[in-house]
């Protein structure tokens, strides 16, 4: 009998969950055999570490098969594995890009939203840079210095300041960086930030910090009456915040893995 | 040029058509041509409120898609000459109102009125989005109860986001709050939302309170639209809320529980 029972309270050995991963694309323009391998050495080199068995998604939503057709996506992926690096899938719409993926046993992702395309491989490797900091952070200082060509600029803080009111059904994404709102944030509404969020006047409705995983990412606000607050993924609902901290100033942190307020 | 100003709320029910009536007779009364516009079409009622529904002939439809001239669907109300109404459908539904449309009606119409009032349907979809993409001002109706406000705090978004206003990055529409059905007893006892409260929600400017009053009803029921009745507060609060809208500073009235005596009798004009 005992055995029967504990098959009953155990859990089941698996769960289904929507998951948003960050994943580096790598967006092919037009397809030359031999440039292909080189370039991409070329940006290993860089960092060598932060490619080293990464997977990587091959974006064709801006291939132009004019010059040269679409090669067998099964030269590009062997192309891409001595590179170092693992093709995991394609981003793709026209539908002969999805039958040569089919071909080479890829699975195919929609297209960009918004038509936004992946950023540069420069720029995602940056982004990489940042969401990878611990885990290579001694590599990283050999970067700069063999970048060298390029002019050293500080990396750009992608902020994101709101003036008007954020109304109920409005949301706003600070993708990147910060978001400072100046003005009423209503019930309904939702704010994200990959990195902190600022709100000068009362937070009525949701604000999410460090969407992107980033847990040092805090919430400011000058009147706390939130229906939802959230740090990398960690959440509060309203009935959590009521207490000494409702309509006060306040701040609110991460600490492993509970949120934490406090009064400013 | 004419100014279009939108009537609209989100909610329904929270007195749209009355307050388009009232504002646009009010607009007429104070010596402006004005034109009021039923935008929701297949749910007819301004026709009814303003006493003209056996005059309908031709529609807005109807003119949008070139069936009747402008001048065919206009009815001319029976209290002021300086104002007419543009019905809407009644058989057919929101689809029939294009962006192209609607544009070339309101741009044949602001040659020769002052003000275009535009009466919004509920909801967010199509047919609200058409009555308050042109528009220069919105007057946003909300009710002190918090499903209200709400909705006007999410139609105040799509004002923002969505008119033509904000696609073509010009100034954006100047908003004005008018609550109405407000009875300053039921906020005593807690039973409402306070003007603060919404005013604090909302964070736009208050054009006016209208009290709830039987006088609404009666008025509509009858076909004359409440800012006719002078006697009444909620004509006089309607009265008040034009002349702000046309720029008049006039301090709010009918927030608080009238006195019972002589004074308020006199000043507070709650007969």
């Amino acid at each position: 009998m005992a055995p029967a029972t504990s098959e009953l309270v155990r859990p089941p050995c698996l769960k289904f969950k929507g998951n948003l991963v960050a994943i580096t694309t790598l967006e092919l323009l037009y397809y030359d055999p031999t440039g292909l391998s080189e370039a991409l050495e070329e940006k290993i080199a860089q960092a060598p570490a932060l490619f080293t068995n990464h997977p990587i998604i091959l974006s064709l939503e801006k291939y132009d098969d004019a010059e040269v057709p679409l090669p067998d996506l099964r030269m590009i992926q062997s192309v891409v594995r001595n590179a170092g690096m693992i093709l995991v899938g394609i981003r793709a719409d026209a539908p002969e890009q999805i039958s040569e993926a089919q071909k080479a046993g890829l699975p195919v992702f929609p297209p960009a939203k918004n038509g936004r395309s992946p950023e540069t491989t420069e720029a995602n490797a940056e982004d990489m840079g940042r969401s990878t900091e611990t885990s290579s952070a001694p590599k990283q200082e050999e970067a700069p210095a063999t970048r060298s060509a390029a002019p050293a600029e500080l990396p750009t803080p992608q902020n994101l300041v709101i003036t008007q009111p954020v109304r109920s059904g409005q949301q706003i994404y600070a993708r990147g960086g910060d978001l400072i709102v100046l003005a009423p944030v209503s019930a309904g509404a939702e704010l994200l930030a990959d990195g902190n969020i600022h709100v000068y006047a009362p937070l009525r409705g949701r604000a999410l910090a460090g969407v992107r995983g980033l847990e040092s990412a805090r919430i400011f606000c000058q009147s706390l009456e939130a229906e939802l607050v959230s740090i990398a993924g960690q959440y509060k609902i309203s009935e959590d915040l009521t207490g000494p901290h409702w309509k006060r100033p306040t701040q609110i942190t991460l600490n492993g893995e509970k949120l934490s307020l406090t009064d400013i | 040029m004419s100014k279009i100003i939108v009537v609209t709320s989100g909610k329904g029910g929270v007195g749209k058509t009355t307050t388009s009536a009232s504002i646009a007779t009010g607009l007429a009364l104070r010596g402006h041509k004005t034109v009021v516009i039923d935008f929701d079409v297949g749910l007819r009622n301004l026709d009814l409120i303003m006493n003209c529904e056996r005059r309908v002939v031709y529609d807005f439809v109807n003119v949008i898609n070139g069936e009747a001239a402008l001048s065919q669907a206009l009815i001319k109300d029976k209290h002021s000459d300086k104002l007419f109404i543009l019905p809407a459908s009644q058989t057919r539904d929101k689809d029939a109102l294009t962006q192209e449309g609607v544009e070339k009606v309101l741009n044949e119409l602001s040659k020769t009125f002052d003000y275009i009032v535009c009466d919004s349907p509920a909801g967010i979809e199509h047919g609200a989005l058409m009555a308050l993409y042109f528009a220069d001002e919105a007057v946003v109706v909300t009710n002190p109860e918090v499903s209200s406000v709400r909705d006007s705090d999410r139609i105040l978004g799509i004002i923002h986001s969505k008119s033509k206003r904000a696609a073509m990055g010009l100034e954006p529409i100047k908003e004005h709050l008018l609550l109405t059905r407000y009875s300053p007893e039921r906020v005593k006892r807690g039973e409402m939302l306070s003007v603060q409260d919404v005013e604090e929600i909302l964070s736009i400017p208050l054009l006016g309170v209208i009290p709830e009053s039987q006088s609404v009803l009666t008025a509509s029921n009858q076909g004359v639209p409440v800012i006719h009745d002078e006697i009444s507060d909620a004509g006089q609060a309607y009265l008040d809320a034009v002349a702000r809208l046309l720029g008049e500073s006039k301090e709010h009235r009918f927030l608080d529980l009238p006195k019972k005596g002589f004074f308020k009798r006199m000043f507070g004009g709650t007969a």
